[in-house]
């Protein structure tokens, strides 16, 4: 069975449709790509996965052992984290709150849990560090630790490129990809860039009035893509 | 110098250690949630909640309560909850349900006030539940007590929350998406936000609640890095300034409220000299 499985879904705010018909099953190890333009849904996609946003229509069941609060997520930075007073240490330990229930301290095995990850996207050195005071690719890094620690078996990534260097953007990509291959943590992630999409992805599902989801050679074969993809390479 | 020393000597009186126990007490609980409350950009809620609880204030006078405290806490406990359980996700956003909820109880309370009181001596009325009063300085003892123990619960219950208040501030999609109690922690930050605006009602009155809420924060947040350095050096700094507040209220005769948020407002521009200083060291 799949981790994640959407059936007939519709997607909006309020009432007000963006997308409809979306199907989709993402199982374990998967790298599943989400693409389509601006205001095409994407990020409500996202939204409704991690159950921030009720579906309008269809469901969206997850299955082999995966619990719906068992979804890391990697959000866009939001106005309010741009100026809070909080060191890395802390960010990345929030990460474990799912696991605490109504125990009021992080234990032993939550610290364990966040010097693992800490360790494991490179920010050792970062620790005690003021997370405003951080460069966009290591606060990255911050905020993958800490849904690291949330989870070990599948990330949300919405747009984790966005506002990066193409040196960083290369690094957090090879980053992704190893949590993906060497780890094997399943992959959704919401971006712009379907170049990076095509390299790294094995599935993809693209988001637009024609919906289109299949693997990545079906994806550069069919018609949606050569009309997406001509596009970017006219820049 | 004598009078100085006879005024402190005032110290010696219940009513004078009542109103120094009670004002550091709201001063530390309203410094904690403060830090909070600033980052989620609902700095201006201490003043929006004041003027409800003002204006449940003059309803309990007008249909005749004696004891009106329970009321107030919670009518204004209500207007919490209506403003912040939304949080980041809204129809109307924060500040504007504020402003709407505040101005709207504050013209409500004071229409009341006027048309159906009883006192010779309205804008007077009016005027001391706005700025505070001499009323911290006639405290009784029951009141005193309240003050104190729900001083304590609040103390409590933000021990014990804290690292959830941190993950819900610093992220509440994040904590909601992994499986965290996100509304259930809004609800209780709001519950004990209007438990501590009651409270400070009596020491610096409606409009001045802000102050307790937003300059230790703010203070802390110009030389503090990290959210628990911030929380602890708030708390020490609302609680300093509360004591020197009232102190010099005492030896100076001046209002109690607004003598605490000008020592604030000294202790901010400190802070402020301190935070550009270090910045300038570093960098």
């Amino acid at each position: 069975m799949a981790l994640l499985t959407c059936r007939n879904l519709a997607l909006g705010y309020d009432g007000h449709e963006i997308v409809h018909g979306l199907s989709f099953e993402v199982n374990a190890g998967d790298y599943l790509c989400v693409v389509g333009e601006n205001g095409s849904g994407k990020s409500t996609l996202m939204k409704t996965i991690l159950g921030l946003l009720p579906p309008i229509a269809g469901e969206i069941r997850t299955g082999d052992g995966l619990l719906r609060n068992e979804i890391g997520y990697l959000p866009q930075q939001t106005e309010v984290q741009k100026d809070f007073p909080a060191s890395v240490w802390e960010i990345v330990l929030s990460g474990c709150g799912n696991r605490m229930g109504f125990r009021p301290f992080y234990n032993k095995e939550d610290k364990e849990r966040a010097q693992r990850n800490i360790e494991r996207m490179g920010i050792r050195k970062l620790v005690n560090r003021c997370y405003r005071e951080l460069s966009g690719g290591q606060q990255q890094r911050v905020l993958l630790a800490r849904a690291l620690c949330a989870t070990s078996k599948i990330l949300l990534l919405d747009e984790p490129v966005a506002g990066l260097d193409p040196v960083v953007t290369a690094e957090m990509y090879d980053l992704i990809e190893e949590l993906n291959k060497k780890d094997g943590i399943t992959v959704i992630m919401i971006s712009h860039d379907i170049a990076a999409a095509i390299k790294y992805a094995n599935r993809i599902l693209h988001v637009a009035g024609h919906v289109f989801f299949g693997t990545k050679e079906e994806y550069i074969e069919s018609d949606i893509a050569s009309g997406f993809l001509k596009g970017g390479e006219d820049k | 110098m004598n009078e100085i020393i006879d005024k402190l000597l005032l110290l010696q009186y219940p009513f004078a250690r009542n109103a120094l126990i009670v004002g550091v007490l709201i001063a530390l609980c309203s410094s904690l949630l403060g830090v909070t409350l600033v980052l989620k950009r609902f700095s201006f809620i201490g003043d929006g909640l004041s003027h409800v609880a003002f204006g449940a204030m003059t309803v309990g006078v007008v249909i005749g309560l004696t004891n009106n405290m329970p009321f107030i806490l919670i009518a204004t406990t209500f207007a919490a909850i209506l403003i912040l359980r939304k949080g980041q996700n809204a129809k109307i956003k924060g500040d504007a349900a504020i402003a709407m909820i505040s101005v709207g109880a504050l013209a409500i309370g004071y229409l009341l006030m006027n048309v159906f009181s009883k006192s010779s001596n309205v804008s007077g009325d009016v005027c001391s539940s706005l700025f505070g009063s001499v009323k911290i300085l006639t405290l009784s003892t029951t009141e005193v007590w309240l003050s104190i123990a729900l001083s304590i619960v609040v103390l409590v219950v933000f021990v014990l929350f804290y690292n959830k208040i941190f993950s819900v501030t610093f992220d509440e999609n994040f904590s909601t998406a992994t499986g965290m109690k996100t509304e259930l922690y809004n609800l209780l930050i709001a519950v004990v936000i209007a438990v501590i605006i009651v409270l400070a009602m009596n020491l610096v009155g409606s409009l001045l609640i802000s102050a307790l809420v937003v300059f230790p924060a703010l203070s802390a947040m110009r030389v503090f890095k990290s959210f628990r350095s911030v929380t602890i050096c708030s708390a020490i700094f609302s609680v300093t300034c509360a004591f020197l507040g009232i102190l010099i209220s005492i030896v100076a005769d001046t209002p109690v409220g607004s003598t605490i948020v000008g020592t604030d407002i000294v202790g901010f521009l400190i802070f402020l000299l301190i935070g550009t200083f270090t910045k300038r060291r570093t960098a």
